[in-house]
This record gives structure tokens, sequence and C-alpha cells, in this order.
């Protein structure tokens, strides 16, 4: 109850006009860098970030957080409508969101995706509310065992299903871990499959594969299947919209399981980009057609948008309360913090009153401006695809390489764009799953860090997995989730067999 | 308006450094960049910005600044774009000590003769940290608990083969400790290790870790300054940073250890540009958003040019050297 007190002296502080209007900047601005793909959230708040050094730091926080909003919607609306992700947490959203577009319901992906995000993030500010203090105590739970037990957790959750065949998926998986493997070693700083090439040495980026992989490669294939997308007659009329928002409750069981992910990957920092990846994987094995997902279900899109922002928005809690930020872009919001004069940690709840609650506070207005700017926009982007592709493609391929060079500023990563392009398109071709190799990407060098790092702590003992309640609990639930789909088909043989006889 | 507010910027600058000739002869001509060796939100971030933000303040310079933070490779990333552009004295490289110690521990694309020194701006302090519910009181009880179980006690570190790692590698051959070394990424995620109970201590910085031991949940053993630091006030408990021993006369034998800011030009620039940012940073070294943010980060505010600059760059490269040989990181 005393939060609820103080939520409210937060409102009052947050909804002024000129707060309002800031939400209002921050949102589309955010919205603009979501669209660009590599530009990213991260890159926009950074940019940003010297523009707030004279503003009041409350103001500052609000402008930043809302722009972060409007990049985390931005990002699905290009996963949506040509597959290429504009941030690395709507790859999962192209799975089914792109093949909707494709059919012609881009309209309705679209008003999905944002509703679904809404919801995800006012779950994970509800938690923020209510449960901080649980919460970062929590948090604080959490060692090298336990990190690796959550990438464990989130492996398990999507493998095993796809319909692609299982060795297809193995090879493209350990293409993922090579790729991520690239550059410096944080545990022993040896530098590993750099080749002499010092571009290489920060790593491969994730978001300039992705942009390769999906973009150019979706590009490619698209190419040779006659120049057109194939659109057939998009519907783009507001009422659309309004038939979606009526049919969006009907997913309240992908909704909630799916808030529930975001929340935990949020908190442990697991991140946004892993929450999406399990949610989605969890929703194919918990569909009653799991067979139908990545040719348009629309739980395929409320899946990992929902985590994904419930995620993006948990993160910020860490980042308050233990000066941990679980996402890139709390990373830069921090060093604002710190350029504001705020200490991010324990003591800023109790110090910065004000200004933590204003945040939450914004962070409900900022989300219900976000989710009205972005449903409004919805049919000026599903019109997008109605101008021809002979116009539209060289677009893209430009938004793809500027995209790609602003992540890191780095000319080389064009020629990566390149290479990831035509892998992209072989892979389609030869029937390889891309998602196994992205997701193995992104977890598969954390995930190894924080092995080896138990390793360390543990002194080369395996048992430190099991060693307390909560990382056994992390590690059961992992190797249940692996071998489920081998047990449920050993079942069935079994029964099987007992029939015959 | 603008335009003549910079140029009487511009005219005050010319009287202020008018004994010194060389300095008004050169200006950049282009929008200047902050190239930062960590990521975003990492404390090399935050010196950059700190400094971009004073200059805004003042307008000490007529172009604007852009930051970019290539933190790839324990910061590496920066100091090879550095040498990619020689000759542009269009370019500050920020970052700290690991300018000329990386070359040293890891086989790189550039050495420290790809640099040009500028200056360093303060010097950042290493304390020893303990969890405040741990029976160490002091550095003599941590160090004596650590010699009864060799290898036992576990520190954690933001990365491998860093200043953290050599440090605590500093600890075991003076006091003939055995600790075990966790590399985690960053300051944050060590600090967090410590206060959940996951490791026994770490040697964060003293901004990385005041809101901790404000409260209450971690507890400072010794700093290792030649002496105690600065009062400022009172943090946890009655204490404040000058009631910290230094490690020295806690037992461990190291008389200092100490991190620098340091700001670089790629090689090869004018001597007129180098001479502007000295005098630029020389400037924004006496504002008061610096003043505030060495304050509030608890480090030494030094700044050090030219032979000064030089001469501590070559005793701590010679006194880390000793480390990496000793712990066979060194490469040949």
């Amino acid at each position: 109850m005393e939060n609820f007190a103080s939520l409210m002296h937060g409102f009052s502080l947050a909804l002024t006009s000129y707060h309002v209007m800031l939400m209002i900047v921050g949102v589309m601005l955010g919205l603009l860098v979501g669209v660009l793909p590599g530009l990213g959230a991260p890159n926009g708040v950074s940019l940003l970030l010297p523009l707030t050094f004279s503003m009041d730091p409350a103001s500052a926080i609000i402008l930043l957080a809302s722009m972060y909003w409007g990049a985390l919607f931005g990002g699905s609306t290009t996963s949506i409508l040509f597959n290429i992700p504009g941030e690395p947490s709507s790859v999962a959203t192209t799975f089914d969101g792109h093949p909707m577009a494709r059919k012609g319901e881009a309209t309705r992906a679209l008003t999905l995706a944002f509703m679904s995000a809404g919801f995800g993030a006012l779950i994970g500010v509800v938690l923020i509310t209510f449960l901080s203090s649980w919460a970062a105590r929590f948090a604080l739970r959490f060692s090298a065992p336990e990190y690796f037990g959550v990438y464990f957790l989130a492996f398990a959750a999507f493998i095993g299903m796809g319909s692609a065949s299982p060795f297809k998926t193995i090879v493209s998986m350990m293409l993922g871990f090579a790729l991520g493997a690239v550059g410096m070693d944080s545990v022993t700083g040896s530098l590993r499959l750099t080749f002499g090439f010092d571009q290489l040495l920060p790593g491969i980026s994730f978001l300039v594969a992705v942009i390769g992989l999906f973009g150019i490669g979706e590009l490619l294939v698209t190419m040779e299947e006659g120049l057109a997308f194939n659109s057939v007659a998009t519907r783009v009329s507001p009422r659309e919209v309004g038939r979606t928002i009526l049919e969006w409750p009907r997913y309240w069981v992908a909704l909630l399981r799916s808030s529930a992910v975001g929340c935990w990957m949020g908190i442990t920092p697991g991140g946004p980009t892993a929450a999406s990846f399990m949610s989605y994987g969890l929703a194919q094995r918990w569909s009653r057609r799991p067979e139908e997902f990545g040719e348009g279900r629309p739980e395929g899109v409320v899946s990992p948008e929902t985590a994904d922002h419930a995620a993006g928005t948990c993160a910020m809690l860490p980042m308050l309360a233990l000066g941990v930020p679980s996402s890139a872009t709390a990373a830069v919001m921090m060093g604002g913090l710190m350029i504001w004069g705020l200490n991010p940690g324990p003591m800023l709840f109790t110090e910065q009153h004000d200004f933590v609650w204003a945040l939450i506070a914004s962070m409900y207005l900022g989300n219900v401006v976000a989710v009205v700017l972005v449903l409004m926009t919805v049919p000026l982007f599903a019109a997008i695809l109605r101008i021809p592709f002979a116009i539209i493609g060289p677009i893209i391929v430009a938004v793809c390489f500027i995209g790609a060079y602003s992540v890191n500023s780095n000319a080389f990563d064009f020629w990566l764009v390149l290479v990831f392009g035509v892998v992209g398109y072989l892979f389609k071709k030869l029937d390889y799953p891309l998602a196994p190799l992205v997701l193995a990407m992104v977890l598969g060098d954390k995930a190894e860090d924080a092995f080896r790092q138990a390793m360390i702590m543990s002194q080369g003992d395996l048992t430190v997995f099991w060693s307390n309640p909560l990382a056994a609990t992390i590690m059961t639930a992992g190797l249940l989730l692996l071998f489920m789909p081998l047990v449920s088909f050993g079942v069935r043989r079994v029964r099987r067999l007992s029939v015959k006889s | 308006m603008l335009r003549k507010s910079s140029l009487l910027v511009a005219m005050a600058a010319m009287i202020m450094a008018g004994g010194t000739a060389v300095a008004a002869d050169w200006k950049p001509e282009r929008p200047v960049e902050f190239v930062v060796a960590s990521g975003a939100g990492g404390g090399t971030d935050n010196f950059a910005r700190t400094v971009q933000k004073a200059i805004a303040a003042h307008k000490l310079m007529d172009q604007s600044i852009a930051v970019l933070n290539k933190g790839g490779g324990s910061g590496a990333e920066a100091f090879i774009y550095a040498k990619t552009n020689a000759g542009n004295p269009h370019k500050l490289i920020f970052g700290t000590n690991n300018v000329y110690l990386l070359p040293h521990v890891t086989k790189l694309g550039y050495t420290t003769a790809d640099l040009t020194p500028v200056a360093a701006m303060a010097l950042d302090e290493f304390l020893i940290w303990v969890n405040a519910k741990s029976d160490y009181k002091d550095a003599k009880s941590f160090i004596d608990a650590a010699k009864a179980n060799p290898g036992k006690i576990k520190v954690a570190g933001s990365q491998s083969k860093d200043t953290d790692q050599t440090l605590v590698s500093l600890i075991q051959q003076v006091t003939g400790a055995k600790f075990t070394y966790v590399p985690f990424n960053g300051g944050g995620a060590v600090n967090v290790q410590l206060v959940g109970g996951h490791v026994d201590a770490n040697v964060n910085n003293p901004s990385e870790n005041i809101e901790q031991w404000k409260a209450g949940a971690l507890r400072p053993l010794c700093v290792f300054a030649p002496k105690t630091l600065e009062a400022g006030p009172k943090i946890h408990d009655g204490k404040g940073w000058s009631d910290i021993p230094t490690c020295k006369s806690a037992g461990i034998a190291i008389d200092s250890y100490e991190m620098p800011r340091t700001i670089w030009l790629p090689a090869g620039v004018p001597e007129g540009a180098v001479a502007y940012y000295r005098e630029l940073f020389k400037k924004v070294s006496e504002t008061p958003e610096w003043k505030d943010y060495v304050q509030r980060t608890s480090q030494s505010g030094q700044f050090l040019t030219g032979a000064a600059f030089d001469d501590f760059r070559k005793t701590d490269e010679a006194n880390a050297t000793k480390v990496f040989v000793a712990e066979g990181w060194a490469i040949k």
C-alpha cells in the first residue's frame, strides 16, 4: 500500500503537460530508431543522451525511457513487414509475423504485436511497482551457476521443436556457437577465431548477422521468386485494427504465460532477446497445432512480443535497484543517471524517491502513449507493402546497410552483411532453420562465460549446478524441457507397441 | 547571437593562451569524435561524457562533439581505430592504462606507438571490499584467512588479465596468500556477486561500490593509495572515505595502485593539435562539472600531461609488466 501511495505521488509528478509532451516526442523518436534496423534502442538512447544533460533528471529519464518503449515497438514493425528485425529482441517475431504479412494479414499481425507488447510492458510495470524490493533481493541470489541455468532453460525451451530435420538444426546451432565465440574471450582474455583480422576483435555483432541473414537473405529469395511481395491484397483499414483488438483477448493464455516468462528473464538478467525466444518456444510446444508455427500463427506473434516487452520493462528494475543493467539500453540509461548526478543502487529508492516514482509512473503513461501512437500508424505501415517492389526493394537494401553500419560505425560490417545475406539465402534454399543459429549466437557466448565462471568458482566440480535449491530447480526444469520431446516420443512408441501386441 | 558568443569564447581562449602561441595556431575544423574504449555506461564512458558535458556547458570548443563507443576486445577496438585514423586530429581516444597495458598480454593489431598521449585527468583508486556480513573486519584477518585456506577465497573482478586481476596477483605476490580469481563482466556484475555472497571479495573502484557501502551491504577493508583518501561526507555508520586505512599500513606492501583516466590522439597528428587539446582539457579539469565528477566518484583529480604523464606511464607500465611476467601472461 505504501508503494501505491508513492505511485500516486509519481503520477502527480509525471502527469504534467511538459512530461506528456516529452513522452510523445520520445516515443516518436524511438519508433523511428526502432524501425531502422541496427540503429536500435541502445544507439538511439546514447545519441539522445547529450541533449538531456541540461534537463532535470526526472524529465530526462522520462524522455529516454519513452524512447526505449518506442524503439521496442518500432522493432516489431520491420520484423513483420519485411522480415528484418529492427531489434535483436524482435527476431522471434519474424517467425510468424512475416508469414502473416505475406498472407495479406499485415494489419492483423501489427495490431496483435502492438497490443501484446503493451500488455507485456504493463505487467512488467505492475511487477516493478509492487514487488520491486522483493525482485531486487531475488536477483541477488543469482551467480554463475544460476545464470548458466537460465540460459540453459532458454535453450531447452526452444530446442527439440521445429519442422526441420534435427541434424540440420544441430548444424545451424553449431555455426551459431562458432560465430558467437569470435572475438576476445572474457574468461582468459585471449582472442578466438579472428584469423588476424583486427575488425573481428570485438566479435561479430549479432545485429549485423541478423540484418544479413534475415533482411538481405529474404530480399534475395524475393528477387528470385519474381520481384514481388506475395502480399496479396493487404487490407489497410482502421476497421481491421478495431476487429483485431476485439479478437486479441482470445490469446489470454499465451499473454499470461509470456508475461511470466518475460518478467522472469528481465529480473534474472537473461534479457529481452532470450525471453522472446523462450516464450516462442514454449508457445509452440504447448500449442495444439505446433506444426502450424512458422506459417503465420497469431500466437507466434503474441508470445514473443509480450515476453520481449515484459522483459524490457523489468530490465529497468535491476538497473535502478542494484546498479546492474540487464539490457544494453538499460546500460546506456544507467550511464545517463550517473552523469545527471544520481547513483543507481539500493539507496536510489530512498534517496531519490521522487525520481524513481516519477519514472515508474511514466512507464505506465509512456506505454499507453506508445500503444495509442503505434496503433494509429498501423494502416500507414501496412500500406507500405502496396508499394511496388522495384521501389521498396532498393530502399530496404539501403536501410539494411545503413543499419548495419550504425551498429558499430565499422565499414567492415558491410562485407559481413553481404556474406550473411548469402548464407541466409542458402539456408533458405537448403531448408536449414535460421532460428537455432540466431539463438546460439545470442546466448552461446553468455552461457559459455557463465559455465566457465561456475567452473572456476567450484574448482571444476559439476555438482555446483545442483548445489542450491534455486540452481537445481532451474537446471532440472531445463533438462525436463530438453528431454520432454524424447520422452513423449518414447511413450508414444511404447503405447503403439502395446496396442499392437 | 550564437556565433557572436562563440566568437567571444574563441577570443577569450586566444587571450588566455596568449603566452603559448603554439596552442592558438591549431583549432578543430570539423566536429570532434570522442572514441570511448568501453561500452556505454562503463567507467570510461562516464569519464568521456563528463568531459563532453563540461565542454558544452562552458562552450570551451567551437566544434560539436560526438561520442562513439568502441569497447570491443577490452577496449582494443578503440585503439585499433586510432591506428586506422593516424594523423587525424579530430579523433580523441578515451581510456585507462589499458592503452599501454593491453599489448603486453594479448597479441593485438596496435602498439602504444600508434597513439599520441594527451593527458591523464584523474586517478581512480582501488580498495579491498568484503560483504558486510563476513567476519573480515580488517585487511589482516582477510589475508590471514586466504593464507590459511589457499585458493578457497574467491575474488571477483571485471575481466581477465585486467587491472583487477593484476592487483589480485600483486597482493598474492607480496603477501604469499592464494586466491581464486573469477572474471565477471564489468564492475556492476562483480558487485552483485559480492553483495549476494557468491564471492568473498572484490577490488572495485570507490564509485562502483559506494551505493552498496551506503546501504550497509559491503565493507571496505583498505585502500591502495599512498595516503588515506579525502574526507568527503560520511557514508555509512559514521565512516567516510578518509576512515579507510591504506593497505600498506594494514600490512599489504603495495605503495599505491591507481588507474589513470587517459586521453589520446592518433599518432602523427600536428604538434599544435596536441597542445590545443592539452589546453582544452586543462580548462575542463577546472570546471565545477569536472570537480563534481571527481568528488562524486572519489577519484584523485590529478591533471598530468607531457613529461609528468610520460613518467607516470613508464612507472605504471614497468610495475604491471613485472606482474605479467611473473604470472606468465606476458606475450613474447
